[in-house]
């Protein structure tokens, strides 16, 4: 099967990104995305740490240190750009202003529950930052990951067995292996990849799947 | 004549008492009042707790005060980071309590402490470890945490400009927490880039009104550009 790279993914979850939509991407692969917004369509990127209009990073020396993204590193402001303080940047989230967030994900629930902020290990340091906001306050809440673990385990799953970020408020998984929606009625899979067949898909994944 | 202008750091922090909570605002290291923090660990308060986005990087700023071993507690959101060891040494080693707090939530709860706000429902954290045991309400369809607020004795934040009144202006992203950690505390002190005359500072672009900072100390643009180890 033809499994897609993580800038092919990035590309498919651009296309969905409509004109004029608000949006924040999360750390990691989430982030991918902007490089793949196609430049005549007008999308505001949103950084919870106090600024829309995000631009991308700055040319090698430029850094401005008080001008970084979530992830802590530099960026830049568009023109048209807006800095605020962080009561108002999480408003915007609550409030239900932001269009879409993309988020990674551990695993995700067939009712949309979201697990991403905690393994559980005992040893581990909990650490939360936005990512609850995120999960419960953007209008639609996109999920980016891998289908199955390293070891070959779906992520997509009955019910999580991390600590949940959010419950019941994944729209959409856009994986390697294939797109579903999750929806009241079932989990409906679209795009599934060259080479892999939706009973196969079902295989991996062990949850029901319904097709799109 | 109302001068809120202070000479010196040390005396920007003068009076700081064993056992205060302290707002310490800064999101990794934009906006981070590293004088006002060296400031607070000469001065020597102890039995703290702080209040910040994070718990420190490196060595320095908010990771050098942790070390001192007179933080009592951090109430924080992402206190894991690539290189915030200090923290992740204590907090092994039992000797730094963290409550973990969703940044929103955060956010809303200094918020909500510098408006007067006795509590408010939240659906940040509906269903998930940090709201056990806390108050759930169902409004409208929605599930709701009930969070209060975290009200500061003294508030340390780094601004760009101010005025003896206290009048505050930010630059970029550095202002994240400065604005409502300012209105959230009893004493709130402010380290800025430059003071400058009343009357300076464009009255549409005042973000923090005076009326909520008690002290201005002037560090230059260095001590609070903070680059990234």
């Amino acid at each position: 099967m033809n499994k897609m790279n993580r800038d092919q993914m990035a590309q498919r979850v651009a296309r969905d990104i409509p004109e004029g939509a608000y949006v924040n991407l999360g750390i990691g692969l989430p982030t991918l995305v902007a490089n793949h917004l196609p430049a005549d369509r007008e999308v505001l990127l949103h950084t919870e740490n106090g600024l829309l209009g995000m631009g991308p990073a700055p040319e090698k020396g430029q850094e401005d240190w008080d001008l970084i993204n979530a992830g802590k590193q530099p960026v830049t402001a568009l023109p048209g750009a807006a800095y605020f303080h962080h009561a108002d940047s999480f408003a915007m989230m609550r409030g239900g202003h932001l269009d879409i967030c993309v988020l990674g994900a551990f695993q995700v629930s067939v009712k949309g529950d979201l697990a991403n902020w905690h393994t559980g290990a005992p040893d581990a340091i909990p650490a939360v930052g936005g990512a609850m906001d995120l999960a419960i306050g953007a209008k639609q809440v996109f999920v980016m990951m891998d289908l199955l673990t390293k070891t070959g385990s779906s992520k997509l799953v009955e019910t999580c067995s991390y600590p949940l970020t959010g419950v019941g408020c994944v729209s959409r998984v856009y994986s390697d292996l294939a797109v579903f929606d999750i929806k009241k009625d079932g989990v409906y899979a679209s795009d599934v990849v060259d080479g892999l067949s939706f009973d196969e898909l079902q295989r991996l994944c062990g949850v029901p799947l319904r097709k799109a | 004549m109302i001068n809120k202008i202070v000479a010196s750091v040390a005396e920007a922090l003068a009076g700081v008492k064993d056992g205060s909570t302290i707002l310490v605002g800064g999101f990794g290291t934009a906006g981070l009042p590293n004088a006002l923090i060296d400031g607070l660990i000469e001065q020597g308060a102890k039995d703290l707790v702080v209040v910040n986005n994070n718990a420190g990087n490196g060595y320095t700023g908010l990771a050098a005060l942790l070390q001192t071993g007179r933080v009592r507690k951090v109430i924080c959101s992402f206190p894991r980071q690539t290189d915030s060891y200090v923290f992740d040494e204590l907090y092994r080693a039992k000797k730094i309590e963290l409550e973990l707090v969703p940044q929103g939530n955060l956010a809303e709860r200094i918020r909500a402490a510098g408006a007067g706000v006795g509590a408010f429902y939240t659906p940040t954290g509906f269903g998930t470890l940090l709201a056990e045991g806390k108050e759930t309400r169902h409004i409208n369809g929605r599930d709701y945490v009930l969070e209060y607020p975290i009200h500061g004795d003294v508030a340390l934040i780094s601004a760009y400009k101010g005025d003896r009144w206290g009048n505050l202006t930010y630059r970029k992203t550095a202002r994240n927490f400065g604005p409502i950690m300012a209105t959230a505390a009893r004493m709130a002190i402010a380290q800025v880039h430059e003071t400058v005359e009343l009357g300076e500072l464009d009255p549409e672009a005042v973000v923090t009104p005076g009326i909520f900072v008690k002290r201005v100390v002037a560090v230059g643009a260095q001590a609070n550009a903070q680059q990234a180890a």
